[in-house]
């Protein structure tokens, strides 16, 4: 397999990962997409890092891994919290910053 | 086989991740990305990267998703799912083929100017990929590493602190 099949499976992931970030309403559906990204992110690396012979690229995925864990927790705990005071997570209803 | 394995995969990947974001229900959904990472493992393990398939399987699929189990039947969110405003979904989904394609044609017109590392097929297949793996990863990086476990100490205080109550 050449390394341009790697590539665009990646893209079209993370294609697919944004779509769901840009139309879903629902805050934890658009988390998961965003860690779709990541995952297509991940594939991305660790296909450079085959074909360039070097370890660097899997290293990454490591500390890109670690920050999504670190993400997905605060970001869990921010949802959690947010839910307890406005009894919604959906988008469309969060704007009391919107002056 | 070798090609084989890889178009299935990513088919599978691809029409998990298709159903993942166009679900209504977010049970039915996260189960969905399980199956995406369980096949973006296989992906890795093509790729030489056994300990990276691993940690994916047990850090995502493992412990991310779960949390994202419990936060779904702790909220238990009423969704609309996607069909609110279909006009900006038809947008969002403009926007995004317009950026996959031009990632594309940059792909079509790329050629690689790295420089080549001293993993060879040959080095791999004597040491095994896990073993470079962590040679790498404790001897040039072992600050990142360090530094990477303190911003995991930060974000569970973080976390603690943001969903304890008042």
């Amino acid at each position: 397999m050449s390394l341009e099949h790697y590539l665009v499976l990646s893209a079209i992931v993370f294609g697919i990962g944004m779509i769901g970030v840009l139309i879903q309403r629902n805050l934890i559906l658009m988390f998961m997409s965003i860690e779709l990204m990541l995952v297509a992110v991940n594939i991305n690396l660790v296909a450079f890092s085959k074909y360039l012979h070097t370890m660097v690229g899997q290293v990454f995925v490591v500390f890109i891994m670690c920050v999504a864990a670190a993400e997905a927790a605060v970001g869990l705990a921010l949802i959690l919290s947010f839910y307890r005071n406005k009894e919604t997570i959906n988008v469309d209803e969060i704007n009391i910053l919107r002056g | 086989m070798e090609q084989v394995a890889f178009y299935i995969l990513s088919s599978i990947i691809i029409i998990s991740s298709l159903f993942m974001i166009t679900r209504k229900n977010p049970v039915h959904s996260i189960l969905w990305m399980l199956l995406t990472f369980f096949s973006a493992a296989g992906i890795f393990i093509q790729l030489n990267a056994d300990f990276i398939a691993a940690i994916q399987v047990i850090v995502y699929a493992g412990a991310i998703l779960v949390l994202f189990l419990f936060v779904v039947m702790l909220l238990n969110p009423k969704t609309h799912g996607f069909v609110a405003v279909p006009f900006r979904n038809i947008i969002g989904v403009v926007v995004v083929f317009v950026v996959v394609l031009e990632i594309l044609m940059a792909l079509g017109s790329m050629s690689i100017h790295g420089k080549y590392g001293n993993i060879t097929p040959e080095k791999l297949e004597a040491l095994g990929s896990v073993k470079l793996f962590g040679t790498e990863l404790f001897t040039n990086y072992l600050v990142p590493f360090e530094i990477a476990s303190i911003l995991l100490l930060i974000a569970m205080i973080g976390a603690i602190v943001l969903a304890m109550k008042k």
